[in-house]
Protein backbone atom coordinates (compact mmCIF):
# COMPACT_ATOMS: atom_id res chain seq x y z
CA UNK A 1 0.00 0.00 0.00
CA UNK A 2 1.08 3.54 -0.73
CA UNK A 3 1.93 5.37 2.01
CA UNK A 4 3.11 9.53 1.97
CA UNK A 5 3.96 11.35 4.67
CA UNK A 6 1.90 14.50 5.30
CA UNK A 7 4.12 17.70 5.16
CA UNK A 8 1.72 19.71 7.42
CA UNK A 9 0.88 17.46 10.25
CA UNK A 10 3.67 14.88 10.05
CA UNK A 11 1.67 12.01 9.38
CA UNK A 12 2.70 8.97 8.18
CA UNK A 13 -0.55 8.47 5.70
CA UNK A 14 -1.64 5.66 4.33
CA UNK A 15 -3.31 5.74 0.78
CA UNK A 16 -7.00 5.10 1.99
CA UNK A 17 -6.48 8.04 4.31
CA UNK A 18 -5.30 10.36 1.19
CA UNK A 19 -7.54 11.71 -2.17
CA UNK A 20 -5.23 11.75 -5.28
CA UNK A 21 -4.90 15.06 -7.22
CA UNK A 22 -2.89 14.07 -10.27
CA UNK A 23 -0.17 16.13 -11.61
CA UNK A 24 1.39 18.79 -10.01
CA UNK A 25 2.97 22.75 -11.23
CA UNK A 26 0.05 22.81 -13.90
CA UNK A 27 0.33 26.34 -14.74
CA UNK A 28 -3.08 28.05 -14.86
CA UNK A 29 -5.42 29.44 -17.66
CA UNK A 30 -8.34 31.27 -18.06
CA UNK A 31 -9.59 34.10 -19.36
CA UNK A 32 -7.60 35.84 -22.02
CA UNK A 33 -5.35 32.74 -22.79
CA UNK A 34 -5.61 31.39 -25.72
CA UNK A 35 -7.21 27.78 -27.16
CA UNK A 36 -4.02 26.09 -27.26
CA UNK A 37 -3.26 27.29 -23.47
CA UNK A 38 -6.35 26.60 -22.15
CA UNK A 39 -6.58 22.93 -23.89
CA UNK A 40 -3.03 22.50 -22.39
CA UNK A 41 -3.76 23.44 -19.18
CA UNK A 42 -7.04 21.77 -18.50
CA UNK A 43 -6.11 17.98 -20.34
CA UNK A 44 -2.61 17.60 -21.67
CA UNK A 45 -0.64 15.64 -18.93
CA UNK A 46 2.91 14.32 -18.57
CA UNK A 47 1.66 10.87 -17.55
CA UNK A 48 5.26 9.82 -17.51
CA UNK A 49 6.77 6.60 -17.37
CA UNK A 50 8.63 7.23 -14.62
CA UNK A 51 9.24 10.29 -11.95
CA UNK A 52 5.76 12.04 -11.71
CA UNK A 53 4.95 15.30 -9.42
CA UNK A 54 1.63 14.87 -7.65
CA UNK A 55 -1.10 16.92 -6.15
CA UNK A 56 -2.99 14.73 -2.63
CA UNK A 57 -5.23 15.98 0.12
CA UNK A 58 -5.08 14.21 3.65
CA UNK A 59 -8.78 13.91 3.15
CA UNK A 60 -9.15 12.02 6.42
CA UNK A 61 -6.39 13.96 8.64
CA UNK A 62 -5.58 17.61 8.14
CA UNK A 63 -7.54 18.05 5.17
CA UNK A 64 -4.64 20.31 3.42
CA UNK A 65 -2.92 19.60 -0.18
CA UNK A 66 0.23 18.47 -0.77
CA UNK A 67 2.77 17.62 -3.64
CA UNK A 68 4.43 14.58 -3.62
CA UNK A 69 6.81 13.06 -5.72
CA UNK A 70 6.75 9.67 -6.82
CA UNK A 71 8.35 7.14 -9.58
CA UNK A 72 4.96 5.54 -11.81
CA UNK A 73 7.07 2.75 -13.01
CA UNK A 74 8.21 1.58 -9.33
CA UNK A 75 5.63 3.38 -7.09
CA UNK A 76 8.86 4.49 -5.72
CA UNK A 77 8.34 7.82 -3.11
CA UNK A 78 11.09 10.23 -3.43
CA UNK A 79 9.58 12.77 -0.71
CA UNK A 80 6.29 14.97 -0.20
CA UNK A 81 6.18 18.90 0.11
CA UNK A 82 4.26 21.63 0.71
CA UNK A 83 2.13 22.85 -1.53
CA UNK A 84 2.25 26.75 -2.04
CA UNK A 85 4.94 26.49 -4.52
CA UNK A 86 5.81 26.73 -8.42
CA UNK A 87 8.31 24.07 -8.94
CA UNK A 88 9.64 21.08 -6.40
CA UNK A 89 12.19 22.51 -3.68
CA UNK A 90 15.96 21.43 -4.22
CA UNK A 91 15.99 18.89 -1.43
CA UNK A 92 13.38 16.83 -3.58
CA UNK A 93 15.16 17.30 -6.53
CA UNK A 94 18.50 16.38 -5.02
CA UNK A 95 16.61 12.67 -3.33
CA UNK A 96 15.34 12.10 -7.14
CA UNK A 97 18.55 12.66 -8.64
CA UNK A 98 20.60 10.44 -6.04
CA UNK A 99 17.97 7.90 -7.02
CA UNK A 100 17.59 8.44 -10.81
CA UNK A 101 20.94 9.90 -11.61
CA UNK A 102 19.84 9.99 -15.46
CA UNK A 103 16.72 12.25 -14.66
CA UNK A 104 16.42 15.39 -15.96
CA UNK A 105 13.53 17.66 -14.87
CA UNK A 106 10.92 18.70 -18.21
CA UNK B 1 -4.12 -21.52 -43.79
CA UNK B 2 -5.97 -24.99 -43.21
CA UNK B 3 -9.87 -24.08 -41.81
CA UNK B 4 -10.88 -25.08 -38.74
CA UNK B 5 -14.02 -27.42 -38.94
CA UNK B 6 -15.40 -30.82 -37.60
CA UNK B 7 -14.10 -32.11 -40.13
CA UNK B 8 -10.18 -31.01 -39.46
CA UNK B 9 -10.69 -32.44 -35.76
CA UNK B 10 -12.04 -35.83 -37.58
CA UNK B 11 -9.32 -36.13 -40.22
CA UNK B 12 -6.66 -35.05 -37.13
CA UNK B 13 -7.98 -37.54 -34.77
CA UNK B 14 -7.33 -40.50 -37.15
CA UNK B 15 -3.62 -39.04 -37.83
CA UNK B 16 -2.18 -38.37 -34.05
CA UNK B 17 -3.02 -34.66 -34.55
CA UNK B 18 0.19 -34.44 -36.25
CA UNK B 19 -1.53 -31.80 -39.23
CA UNK B 20 -2.55 -28.77 -37.18
CA UNK B 21 -0.68 -25.85 -38.22
CA UNK B 22 0.70 -23.01 -36.24
CA UNK B 23 -2.06 -20.07 -35.66
CA UNK B 24 0.34 -17.35 -37.04
CA UNK B 25 3.62 -17.37 -38.54
CA UNK B 26 6.44 -16.16 -36.38
CA UNK B 27 7.55 -13.14 -38.73
CA UNK B 28 10.82 -11.27 -38.51
CA UNK B 29 11.02 -7.75 -40.31
CA UNK B 30 10.98 -6.87 -43.21
CA UNK B 31 12.51 -3.16 -45.01
CA UNK B 32 8.92 -1.44 -45.33
CA UNK B 33 5.29 -1.58 -45.00
CA UNK B 34 2.90 0.03 -46.17
CA UNK B 35 1.53 -0.21 -42.67
CA UNK B 36 2.93 -0.62 -39.45
CA UNK B 37 0.56 -0.98 -36.45
CA UNK B 38 2.38 -0.54 -32.98
CA UNK B 39 0.71 -2.97 -30.18
CA UNK B 40 -0.18 -6.51 -31.03
CA UNK B 41 -3.48 -6.46 -28.38
CA UNK B 42 -6.66 -6.75 -29.46
CA UNK B 43 -7.40 -3.39 -31.07
CA UNK B 44 -3.88 -3.63 -32.82
CA UNK B 45 -4.98 -6.54 -34.18
CA UNK B 46 -8.39 -5.71 -35.25
CA UNK B 47 -7.34 -2.81 -36.71
CA UNK B 48 -4.96 -4.34 -38.92
CA UNK B 49 -7.70 -6.93 -39.47
CA UNK B 50 -10.19 -4.91 -41.19
CA UNK B 51 -7.16 -2.98 -43.55
CA UNK B 52 -7.19 -6.13 -45.36
CA UNK B 53 -10.26 -7.12 -44.78
CA UNK B 54 -12.35 -3.91 -45.68
CA UNK B 55 -9.53 -2.35 -47.51
CA UNK B 56 -7.12 -4.70 -49.38
CA UNK B 57 -4.32 -3.58 -47.63
CA UNK B 58 -2.43 -6.54 -46.45
CA UNK B 59 1.06 -5.09 -46.91
CA UNK B 60 0.96 -4.23 -42.84
CA UNK B 61 3.64 -5.34 -39.85
CA UNK B 62 2.10 -5.57 -36.36
CA UNK B 63 4.72 -4.76 -33.66
CA UNK B 64 4.49 -5.73 -30.48
CA UNK B 65 7.17 -5.56 -27.25
CA UNK B 66 5.63 -8.44 -25.54
CA UNK B 67 3.87 -10.97 -26.61
CA UNK B 68 0.36 -11.01 -28.45
CA UNK B 69 -2.56 -9.96 -26.41
CA UNK B 70 -0.50 -10.54 -23.36
CA UNK B 71 -1.45 -6.29 -22.20
CA UNK B 72 -5.08 -5.25 -21.32
CA UNK B 73 -6.28 -8.20 -23.34
CA UNK B 74 -5.47 -10.31 -21.61
CA UNK B 75 -5.92 -9.03 -18.24
CA UNK B 76 -10.08 -7.34 -18.64
CA UNK B 77 -13.20 -8.91 -17.38
CA UNK B 78 -14.54 -9.93 -20.66
CA UNK B 79 -17.69 -8.11 -20.33
CA UNK B 80 -19.68 -6.89 -23.67
CA UNK B 81 -21.90 -4.74 -24.02
CA UNK B 82 -23.39 -1.18 -25.80
CA UNK B 83 -25.51 0.15 -23.70
CA UNK B 84 -24.39 3.84 -23.77
CA UNK B 85 -26.07 7.29 -23.91
CA UNK B 86 -23.81 9.69 -25.77
CA UNK B 87 -24.95 8.74 -29.53
CA UNK B 88 -21.48 8.50 -30.82
CA UNK B 89 -20.40 5.82 -27.86
CA UNK B 90 -23.83 3.69 -28.71
CA UNK B 91 -22.87 3.68 -32.37
CA UNK B 92 -19.32 2.35 -31.80
CA UNK B 93 -19.95 -0.49 -29.15
CA UNK B 94 -23.36 -1.47 -31.12
CA UNK B 95 -21.38 -1.98 -34.21
CA UNK B 96 -18.46 -3.84 -31.81
CA UNK B 97 -21.53 -6.02 -29.89
CA UNK B 98 -22.64 -6.58 -33.66
CA UNK B 99 -19.23 -8.18 -35.33
CA UNK B 100 -18.99 -9.95 -32.16
CA UNK B 101 -22.13 -12.09 -32.78
CA UNK B 102 -20.52 -13.25 -36.03
CA UNK B 103 -16.77 -13.05 -35.00
CA UNK B 104 -16.27 -16.85 -34.34
CA UNK B 105 -17.28 -17.72 -37.88
CA UNK B 106 -15.78 -14.51 -39.88
CA UNK B 107 -12.14 -15.25 -38.37
CA UNK B 108 -12.70 -19.05 -38.40
CA UNK B 109 -11.60 -19.31 -35.13
CA UNK B 110 -14.17 -19.81 -31.82
CA UNK B 111 -14.13 -16.59 -30.12
CA UNK B 112 -16.95 -17.89 -27.95
CA UNK B 113 -19.27 -15.22 -27.37
CA UNK B 114 -21.79 -15.76 -24.81
CA UNK B 115 -24.73 -13.33 -25.53
CA UNK B 116 -25.85 -14.06 -21.76
CA UNK B 117 -27.51 -10.92 -21.15
CA UNK B 118 -26.30 -7.90 -18.75
CA UNK B 119 -27.39 -6.25 -16.35
CA UNK B 120 -26.60 -2.75 -14.46
CA UNK B 121 -28.24 -2.43 -11.18
CA UNK B 122 -30.19 0.42 -10.12
CA UNK B 123 -29.51 1.31 -6.42
CA UNK B 124 -30.35 4.40 -5.87
CA UNK B 125 -32.95 6.61 -7.22
CA UNK B 126 -30.85 9.29 -9.17
CA UNK B 127 -29.44 5.59 -10.72
CA UNK B 128 -32.58 4.57 -11.76
CA UNK B 129 -33.41 7.60 -13.51
CA UNK B 130 -30.46 7.87 -15.41
CA UNK B 131 -30.95 3.93 -16.30
CA UNK B 132 -34.68 5.24 -17.52
CA UNK B 133 -33.16 8.11 -19.56
CA UNK B 134 -30.45 5.57 -21.33
CA UNK B 135 -32.99 2.90 -21.92
CA UNK B 136 -35.01 5.97 -24.18
CA UNK B 137 -31.44 6.70 -25.70
CA UNK B 138 -30.60 3.19 -26.67
CA UNK B 139 -34.18 3.30 -28.67
CA UNK B 140 -33.42 6.07 -30.19
CA UNK B 141 -29.97 4.69 -31.07
CA UNK B 142 -31.21 1.42 -32.48
CA UNK B 143 -29.44 -0.45 -29.28
CA UNK B 144 -31.72 -2.79 -27.81
CA UNK B 145 -32.25 -2.81 -24.17
CA UNK B 146 -34.84 -2.65 -21.28
CA UNK B 147 -35.47 -1.18 -17.97
CA UNK B 148 -36.73 -4.18 -15.32
CA UNK B 149 -37.71 -4.53 -12.10
CA UNK B 150 -36.17 -6.27 -9.17
CA UNK B 151 -38.77 -9.01 -9.02
CA UNK B 152 -37.78 -10.16 -12.71
CA UNK B 153 -33.80 -8.66 -11.37
CA UNK B 154 -34.07 -11.62 -9.00
CA UNK B 155 -35.67 -14.34 -11.84
CA UNK B 156 -32.63 -13.34 -13.48
CA UNK B 157 -30.42 -14.04 -10.94
CA UNK B 158 -31.26 -16.12 -8.18
CA UNK B 159 -28.10 -15.55 -6.36
CA UNK B 160 -28.65 -11.93 -5.92
CA UNK B 161 -29.93 -10.01 -2.54
CA UNK B 162 -32.35 -7.47 -3.73
CA UNK B 163 -33.78 -6.06 -0.54
CA UNK B 164 -29.76 -5.22 1.07
CA UNK B 165 -29.57 -2.77 3.82
CA UNK B 166 -27.80 -0.50 2.38
CA UNK B 167 -28.43 -0.35 -1.35
CA UNK B 168 -32.02 -2.01 -1.95
CA UNK B 169 -32.21 -3.24 -5.77
CA UNK B 170 -34.57 -0.76 -7.20
CA UNK B 171 -34.81 -1.81 -11.40
CA UNK B 172 -31.63 -3.23 -13.84
CA UNK B 173 -30.65 -2.20 -17.09
CA UNK B 174 -30.38 -4.50 -18.99
CA UNK B 175 -29.32 -5.64 -22.32
CA UNK B 176 -30.16 -9.49 -23.05
CA UNK B 177 -27.72 -9.70 -26.15
CA UNK B 178 -24.75 -8.32 -24.02
CA UNK B 179 -22.41 -11.16 -22.56
CA UNK B 180 -19.06 -12.04 -22.49
CA UNK B 181 -16.25 -13.82 -24.92
CA UNK B 182 -12.94 -15.42 -24.75
CA UNK B 183 -10.78 -12.43 -24.23
CA UNK B 184 -7.48 -14.84 -25.45
CA UNK B 185 -9.43 -16.09 -28.19
CA UNK B 186 -10.05 -12.77 -29.80
CA UNK B 187 -6.61 -11.42 -30.06
CA UNK B 188 -5.71 -15.17 -31.68
CA UNK B 189 -8.37 -15.05 -34.10
CA UNK B 190 -7.32 -12.21 -35.27
CA UNK B 191 -3.88 -12.66 -35.20
CA UNK B 192 -4.30 -15.95 -37.27
CA UNK B 193 -6.63 -14.16 -39.99
CA UNK B 194 -4.57 -11.34 -40.36
CA UNK B 195 -1.36 -13.89 -40.58
CA UNK B 196 -3.05 -15.58 -42.93
CA UNK B 197 -3.62 -12.38 -45.51
CA UNK B 198 0.32 -12.17 -45.43
CA UNK B 199 0.56 -9.17 -42.26
CA UNK B 200 4.06 -9.94 -39.94
CA UNK B 201 2.87 -10.37 -36.70
CA UNK B 202 6.48 -9.36 -34.96
CA UNK B 203 6.89 -10.10 -31.30
CA UNK B 204 9.11 -9.00 -28.79
CA UNK B 205 10.19 -6.21 -30.67
CA UNK B 206 9.97 -2.66 -29.17
CA UNK B 207 9.25 0.90 -30.72
CA UNK B 208 12.22 3.11 -29.71
CA UNK B 209 11.33 6.01 -31.54
CA UNK B 210 9.60 7.12 -34.35
CA UNK B 211 11.19 9.20 -37.64
CA UNK B 212 9.66 11.66 -39.82
CA UNK B 213 10.81 13.64 -42.88
CA UNK B 214 9.15 17.13 -43.53
CA UNK B 215 6.23 16.52 -40.95
CA UNK B 216 5.20 12.64 -42.36
CA UNK B 217 6.23 9.62 -40.87
CA UNK B 218 8.32 7.57 -42.33
CA UNK B 219 8.95 4.99 -40.49
CA UNK B 220 9.97 3.51 -36.33
CA UNK B 221 13.01 2.91 -34.81
CA UNK B 222 12.68 -0.78 -33.10
CA UNK B 223 15.09 -3.18 -31.09
CA UNK B 224 15.67 -5.10 -34.24
CA UNK B 225 16.39 -2.11 -36.09
CA UNK B 226 14.94 0.67 -38.47
CA UNK B 227 11.25 -0.55 -40.34
CA UNK B 228 9.96 2.17 -42.70
CA UNK B 229 6.17 2.54 -42.99
CA UNK B 230 3.78 4.70 -44.78
CA UNK B 231 1.15 4.73 -42.45
CA UNK B 232 1.24 4.08 -38.51
CA UNK B 233 -1.38 3.25 -36.05
CA UNK B 234 -0.47 4.03 -32.33
CA UNK B 235 -2.71 1.63 -30.78
CA UNK B 236 -0.66 0.76 -27.55
CA UNK B 237 -3.03 1.72 -24.48
CA UNK B 238 -1.73 1.94 -21.48
CA UNK B 239 1.49 3.83 -23.14
CA UNK B 240 0.14 5.64 -25.80
CA UNK B 241 1.62 8.82 -23.88
CA UNK B 242 5.06 7.33 -24.45
CA UNK B 243 4.91 6.54 -28.01
CA UNK B 244 2.94 9.46 -28.71
CA UNK B 245 5.85 11.50 -27.28
CA UNK B 246 8.32 9.46 -29.80
CA UNK B 247 6.14 10.81 -32.40
CA UNK B 248 6.55 14.71 -31.28
CA UNK B 249 2.64 14.95 -29.70
CA UNK B 250 1.14 15.01 -26.12
CA UNK B 251 -1.84 13.50 -25.30
CA UNK B 252 -5.47 14.33 -23.07
CA UNK B 253 -4.53 10.95 -21.28
CA UNK B 254 -3.20 9.87 -18.26
CA UNK B 255 -2.42 5.97 -17.22
CA UNK B 256 -3.97 4.18 -14.21
CA UNK B 257 -4.22 0.94 -13.02
CA UNK B 258 -7.55 -1.45 -13.28
CA UNK B 259 -7.38 -4.59 -11.29
CA UNK B 260 -9.55 -8.05 -11.74
CA UNK B 261 -10.02 -10.83 -9.71
CA UNK B 262 -11.72 -14.73 -10.05
CA UNK B 263 -12.79 -17.06 -7.53
CA UNK B 264 -11.75 -21.10 -6.96
CA UNK B 265 -14.52 -22.48 -9.41
CA UNK B 266 -17.81 -23.41 -8.42
CA UNK B 267 -21.00 -24.51 -9.97
CA UNK B 268 -22.70 -22.65 -12.61
CA UNK B 269 -25.01 -20.33 -10.29
CA UNK B 270 -25.17 -17.11 -12.29
CA UNK B 271 -25.48 -16.92 -16.54
CA UNK B 272 -25.51 -13.25 -16.87
CA UNK B 273 -23.21 -10.35 -16.22
CA UNK B 274 -24.07 -8.13 -12.96
CA UNK B 275 -23.15 -4.48 -12.61
CA UNK B 276 -23.64 -2.83 -9.11
CA UNK B 277 -22.56 0.42 -10.10
CA UNK B 278 -23.02 2.59 -7.19
CA UNK B 279 -21.40 0.00 -4.76
CA UNK B 280 -18.74 -0.08 -7.75
CA UNK B 281 -18.15 -3.90 -8.45
CA UNK B 282 -19.36 -6.56 -11.22
CA UNK B 283 -19.36 -10.12 -11.79
CA UNK B 284 -19.70 -12.76 -13.76
CA UNK B 285 -19.55 -16.68 -14.35
CA UNK B 286 -16.56 -17.73 -16.48
CA UNK B 287 -17.43 -21.03 -18.38
CA UNK B 288 -14.72 -23.10 -15.88
CA UNK B 289 -16.97 -21.86 -13.03
CA UNK B 290 -14.72 -19.05 -11.60
CA UNK B 291 -16.71 -16.07 -10.28
CA UNK B 292 -14.63 -13.34 -12.75
CA UNK B 293 -14.83 -9.71 -10.10
CA UNK B 294 -13.99 -6.38 -11.27
CA UNK B 295 -13.81 -3.09 -9.37
CA UNK B 296 -12.48 0.53 -9.74
CA UNK B 297 -9.41 2.57 -10.63
CA UNK B 298 -6.78 3.89 -8.88
CA UNK B 299 -6.89 6.75 -8.35
CA UNK B 300 -3.13 7.84 -9.16
CA UNK B 301 -0.29 7.05 -12.42
CA UNK B 302 0.62 3.89 -12.29
CA UNK B 303 2.48 1.79 -14.83
CA UNK B 304 3.55 -1.24 -12.80
CA UNK B 305 0.48 -3.51 -13.66
CA UNK B 306 -0.64 -4.14 -9.58
CA UNK B 307 -3.16 -2.46 -8.23
CA UNK B 308 -3.80 -0.55 -4.51
CA UNK B 309 -4.77 -3.20 -2.22
CA UNK B 310 -7.75 -1.60 -0.97
CA UNK B 311 -9.79 -1.64 -3.94
CA UNK B 312 -9.95 -5.65 -3.65
CA UNK B 313 -11.40 -5.27 -0.18
CA UNK B 314 -13.64 -2.75 -1.44
CA UNK B 315 -14.96 -4.49 -4.29
CA UNK B 316 -15.75 -7.53 -2.39
CA UNK B 317 -17.58 -5.62 0.08
CA UNK B 318 -19.92 -4.48 -2.18
CA UNK B 319 -20.56 -7.58 -3.68
CA UNK B 320 -20.24 -9.80 -0.86
CA UNK B 321 -23.42 -7.65 0.07
CA UNK B 322 -24.99 -7.91 -2.99
CA UNK B 323 -24.54 -11.43 -3.31
CA UNK B 324 -24.02 -12.87 0.09
CA UNK B 325 -23.63 -16.52 -1.12
CA UNK B 326 -20.21 -15.61 -2.80
CA UNK B 327 -18.96 -14.65 0.76
CA UNK B 328 -17.42 -18.25 1.63
CA UNK B 329 -15.24 -17.85 -2.03
CA UNK B 330 -11.59 -17.72 -2.06
CA UNK B 331 -9.78 -15.97 -4.49
CA UNK B 332 -7.45 -17.53 -7.12
CA UNK B 333 -5.74 -14.96 -8.83
CA UNK B 334 -5.70 -11.27 -8.68
CA UNK B 335 -4.37 -8.80 -11.70
CA UNK B 336 -3.81 -5.25 -12.78
CA UNK B 337 -3.45 -3.89 -16.17
CA UNK B 338 -2.57 0.02 -17.04
CA UNK B 339 -5.39 1.64 -18.63
CA UNK B 340 -5.13 4.58 -20.38
CA UNK B 341 -8.09 7.57 -19.46
CA UNK B 342 -9.15 10.78 -21.21
CA UNK B 343 -10.91 13.90 -19.43
CA UNK B 344 -14.12 12.74 -21.04
CA UNK B 345 -13.36 9.06 -20.55
CA UNK B 346 -14.18 8.11 -24.15
CA UNK B 347 -11.71 6.90 -26.84
CA UNK B 348 -9.42 8.93 -29.27
CA UNK B 349 -9.60 7.21 -32.54
CA UNK B 350 -7.67 10.05 -34.70
CA UNK B 351 -5.60 11.57 -37.17
CA UNK B 352 -2.80 13.17 -35.09
CA UNK B 353 0.06 16.35 -35.93
CA UNK B 354 2.01 14.03 -37.66
CA UNK B 355 0.83 13.08 -41.27
CA UNK B 356 0.55 9.49 -41.80
CA UNK B 357 0.40 9.02 -38.35
CA UNK B 358 -2.99 7.67 -36.21
CA UNK B 359 -3.63 6.97 -33.01
CA UNK B 360 -6.51 4.22 -31.56
CA UNK B 361 -6.26 4.94 -27.53
CA UNK B 362 -8.22 6.28 -24.28
CA UNK B 363 -10.22 3.17 -23.90
CA UNK B 364 -9.69 3.14 -20.63
CA UNK B 365 -11.62 0.57 -18.80
CA UNK B 366 -14.05 -0.30 -21.23
CA UNK B 367 -12.04 -1.66 -24.71
CA UNK B 368 -12.81 -5.17 -24.49
CA UNK B 369 -16.12 -4.81 -25.57
CA UNK B 370 -14.77 -2.35 -28.62
CA UNK B 371 -12.65 -4.46 -30.27
CA UNK B 372 -14.28 -5.18 -33.29
CA UNK B 373 -15.77 -1.82 -33.78
CA UNK B 374 -12.01 -0.04 -32.75
CA UNK B 375 -10.54 -1.85 -35.60
CA UNK B 376 -13.09 -1.47 -37.94
CA UNK B 377 -13.21 2.61 -37.32
CA UNK B 378 -9.29 2.23 -37.20
CA UNK B 379 -8.63 0.76 -40.24
CA UNK B 380 -11.11 2.55 -41.87
CA UNK B 381 -9.59 6.00 -40.92
CA UNK B 382 -6.36 4.92 -41.96
CA UNK B 383 -7.07 3.56 -45.26
CA UNK B 384 -9.08 6.60 -46.35
CA UNK B 385 -6.88 8.76 -44.04
CA UNK B 386 -10.24 10.63 -42.85
CA UNK B 387 -12.22 9.58 -40.50
CA UNK B 388 -15.82 7.19 -41.63
CA UNK B 389 -18.41 8.07 -39.13
CA UNK B 390 -17.75 5.46 -36.29
CA UNK B 391 -14.54 7.91 -35.62
CA UNK B 392 -15.48 11.15 -36.92
CA UNK B 393 -16.65 12.62 -33.10
CA UNK B 394 -13.36 10.97 -31.36
CA UNK B 395 -10.44 13.10 -32.61
CA UNK B 396 -8.31 14.06 -30.06
CA UNK B 397 -8.39 17.82 -30.87
CA UNK B 398 -12.41 17.37 -29.80
CA UNK B 399 -10.91 18.45 -25.84
CA UNK B 400 -9.68 21.84 -27.57
CA UNK B 401 -12.76 22.46 -29.30
CA UNK B 402 -15.05 21.65 -26.14
CA UNK B 403 -17.18 18.61 -28.08
CA UNK B 404 -16.63 15.97 -25.48
CA UNK B 405 -18.41 12.88 -25.61
CA UNK B 406 -19.02 12.88 -21.78
CA UNK B 407 -19.50 9.19 -20.84
CA UNK B 408 -17.65 9.36 -17.10
CA UNK B 409 -20.95 11.38 -16.20
CA UNK B 410 -23.19 9.55 -18.35
CA UNK B 411 -22.12 5.99 -17.71
CA UNK B 412 -21.52 6.23 -13.78
CA UNK B 413 -18.51 4.75 -12.64
CA UNK B 414 -18.32 1.49 -13.63
CA UNK B 415 -17.48 1.69 -17.99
Amino acid sequence: MLTLECPYCGVTAEETELAPGYEAHLKRFGPGSTDEQFNDYMFARKNPKGVHFERWRHAYGCGKWFLAARCTATLEVFGTYPAQVGAPPEDIIAKIKARRPEWVME
Amino acid sequence: MRRYSAFAIAREALRNHLGWEKAWRDAQPKKHYDVIIVGAGGHGLASAYYLGKNFGITNVAIIEKGWLGGGNTGRNTTIIRSNYLQDPSAAIYEKARSLYETLSQDLNYNVMFSPRGLLMLAQTHHEARGYLRTVHANMLQGVATEYITPERVKELVPIINIDGPRYPILGALYQARGGTARHDAVAWGYARACSAMGMDIIQQTEVKGVRSEAGRVTGVDTTKGFIGCGKLGIVVAGHSGQVADMAGFRLPVEAVALQALVSEPIKPCMDVVVMANTVHGYMSQSDKGEMVIGGGTDGFNNFTQRGSFHHIEETLRALVETFPMISRLKMLRQWGGIVDMTGDRSPIISKTPLAGCFINCGWGTGGFKAIPGSGWAMAELMAKGEPGPLAAEFDMWRFKEGRFIDESVAAGVAH
